[in-house]
């Protein structure tokens, strides 16, 4: 955990998590991921910032597949990516995502978001899938909202509760696509502070975002993308002190100092 | 002034018309919704015989395929739906054609419906681990549904009327009533007019109950 690994060649060993190799993908003309290689190790929190349009939310996407991939290879856990099919959907139910939009299923209520996936792919007894729900619900503090449609909570309880859903599949790695980006600054804070806790208990996180005040205090490591690349990559420290890249120094003296 | 009524069973004619509409409502709601899940799903031959199908029937006026299944599929195929007495081979063979030809615009209502749920409500689903066919039964179809309940009450009233086709094959259902009061009677307007009121006593209610039903059920965003 404190040792971060920012060395190009990693080789593979049983730490890592999350292996991208030199991959590349385009939205017609743009080519909006080029020759990616990032690891991320068990247990590693890693946030991935940078201007808008740098492909840092098409990365994150890159890893559950939802967004294929030009070129390159992606493996989790060991096992590369499959195709769409069975094998796929059993691999995204072990990568937890979050989205800027919350995309709580809107015909549901809180407690049945959290309990869809535990029922149908994991078959989980519904009991038990409940209990566990409300103790999710509980631990990122929305519990008395269980019985509730996602339209009648705030944004941020409604961010909470996805995580919530999330964490329901007990997954291996969560990836979390500008979680905050969506919410009133009022209520940033509380998912931040959530996800704060899961960085604290170990989890495997890796976080697109423009929270740099998450990325100081919870990141092992920031990756710094644009223009489809990774410039540069470091422990927070060092990173938001002394850039080592102009890009990276331009970025940062457009954000920090207002 | 209305004893022209008498000796007719009027309200075996509509309750004839009721039946056509309810069977033929609830097989082209399933066959419908088949078609549409067909149209968005991943398997190209599946997509190209949803598209095909849609264009080809819907573009078909109705008489014309109901006539075709009693002449086409009964007189010269021999495919009588497992009924021996003529007017139980008609009326089924008029809800097969019913089915066929209203299915098409459900399948399309269905699938505004489908564009109305957001990309993300999929995504999400997708990302829990949900296969295609879960994405669509447990999230995308039933908020589809929740928001073409207009629509698909339209498509129901246009089939309510439709069935008055079925007296092209004989079927016993009020229009064939109709002609027959029309031939023996004298009172052309009022006979239209019984004829009217009736089927808009089935068609009122269904448009006002359905929606109400559709406020109920909106999904709130």
């Amino acid at each position: 955990m404190t040792e971060v690994s920012v060395a190009k060649e990693d080789v593979a060993s049983s730490g890592d998590l999350v292996v991208l190799k030199s991959v590349n993908k385009h939205f017609g003309a743009l080519h909006v991921l080029q020759d990616i290689d990032l690891t991320i190790s068990r247990g590693e929190v890693v946030v991935v910032i940078g201007p808008s349009g740098s492909g840092k939310s098409t990365l994150c996407r890159t890893i559950n597949r939802l967004e294929t991939i030009d070129s390159g290879t992606i493996t989790i856990d060991g096992r590369p990516l499959p195709h769409e099919g069975k094998e796929l959907a059993r691999l995204r139910a072990d990568v937890g995502m979050v989205f800027q939009s919350f995309n709580l299923f809107a015909h549901k209520t809180v407690l049945e978001n959290v309990t869809l996936g535990q029922v149908k792919v994991r078959r989980t007894d519904k009991k038990k899938a409940e209990e566990r729900a409300r103790a999710l619900l509980d631990r990122v503090g929305v519990g008395a909202q269980a019985d509730k449609y996602p339209a009648q909570l705030s944004g941020g309880q409604q961010q909470r509760v996805a995580i919530a859903r999330a964490l329901a599949m007990d997954p291996k790695v969560m990836l979390f696509d500008e979680p905050t980006s969506a919410l009133d600054p009022e209520m940033i804070n509380e998912v931040l502070e959530v996800m704060q806790q899961l960085a604290r208990d170990g989890m495997t996180m890796i976080v697109v975002t423009h929270e740099m005040g998450f990325a100081r205090s919870a990141a092992n490591r920031v990756v710094f993308m644009a223009d489809g690349r990774i410039v540069e990559q470091a422990v927070p420290e060092q990173f938001f002190s002394n850039p080592r890249s102009d890009r990276a120094k331009d970025f940062l003296s457009k954000i920090l100092h207002h | 002034m209305f004893d022209f009524l008498e000796g007719y069973d009027l309200l075996g004619a509509f309750w004839v018309t009721v039946q056509l509409t309810l069977l033929s409502a609830v097989g082209s709601l399933v066959w419908g919704t088949l078609l549409a899940a067909m149209r968005v799903g991943p398997v190209p031959l599946m997509r190209g015989f949803g598209t095909v199908y849609v264009n080809v029937v819907r573009n078909i006026p109705l008489t014309v395929i109901i006539l075709f299944a009693s002449l086409g599929l009964s007189q010269t195929l021999n495919i009588n739906l497992g009924a021996q007495a003529f007017d139980t081979i008609n009326f089924r063979l008029a809800v097969l054609g019913l089915v066929a030809y209203t299915s098409a615009f459900v399948c399309e209502a269905i699938r505004s419906g489908i564009n109305t749920v957001p990309v993300g409500q999929a995504e999400a689903a997708r990302a829990l681990g949900l296969g295609f066919t879960q994405v669509l039964t447990l999230v995308v179809l039933p908020q589809a549904f929740r928001s073409v309940v207009g629509p698909l009450t339209n498509v129901l009233i246009a089939l309510t009327k439709n069935t008055t086709v079925a007296a092209a094959i004989g079927v016993a259902e009020a229009a064939l009533l109709m002609k027959k009061m029309i031939e023996n009677e004298a009172e052309l307007l009022l006979i239209s007019a019984v004829f009217a009121f009736g089927f808009v006593c089935l068609t009122l209610p269904t448009g006002l109950i359905l929606g109400w039903v559709g406020k109920k059920v909106a999904v709130k965003r």
